[in-house]
């Protein structure tokens, strides 16, 4: 399943993280993914949303994830990131 | 000039570019809806590039940003992200701060899109 390979690759990514997945449409290829991590503290939204890009880049680069929507916290909560 | 020349050009020359899948008159999907909704709301002007007539487009404009999906919007020159960060800063107000300090607060909106010459058939 794409949504396990998503949470794996995350989970190695970010061994800090929670990570959650939900596929949105029931279809397999419809993502949002939601990290909570330490790695995103003191970045960008940018540069937060690059790092699961980039932990995501083979299933994006390969097509199955067709669409991907990202939600990145740090533990701080801190919103005006 | 080739397309990836026409790409930059767009992106350093508009002050609020989109590179999204159909135009601001028939959005094609609805993530570029969601960051078209934002930036209208945030009272920005909207410079709309399609990337549907050539695959070639999207190829070039993420190889040039390393940013895999689309849609993405800059504000005068730099990458502000996908429709997620866009509808996240417009929801915190922060996109329509943003773009005050980049573009003065009494600016026009108006929407417009550009074709790029490399693709045209």
């Amino acid at each position: 399943m794409v949504g396990e390979t998503i949470r794996t690759l995350l989970e190695q990514t970010f061994p800090d993280a929670s990570v959650d997945v939900v596929d949105r449409t029931g279809g397999g290829d419809h993502f949002h993914v939601t990290v909570e991590s330490a790695a995103f503290e003191g970045l960008s939204l940018v540069e937060q949303h690059r790092l699961v890009n980039r932990a995501l880049a083979a299933p994006l680069g390969d097509g199955s994830i067709h669409e991907l929507r990202i939600t990145t916290k740090g533990h701080h909560h801190d919103d005006t990131a | 000039m080739t397309l990836r020349d026409e790409i930059q050009q767009v992106i350093d020359g508009e002050a609020v570019a989109i590179f999204m899948k159909g135009t601001p008159e028939r959005p094609a999907c609805g993530n570029s809806l969601r960051a078209l909704q934002a930036l209208w709301g945030a009272g920005a002007p909207i410079t709309a590039v399609d990337i549907l007539p050539d695959p070639r487009i999207r190829q070039e404009l993420s190889a040039l940003t390393d940013w895999p999906t689309i849609p993405q919007v800059f504000v005068k020159g730099e990458l502000l992200g996908g429709a997620d960060i866009t509808e996240q800063l417009f929801a915190s107000g922060e996109l329509g701060r943003k773009l005050d300090e980049a573009l003065g607060e009494d600016r026009e909106q108006v929407v417009k899109t550009v074709e790029l010459a490399a693709t045209a058939a």
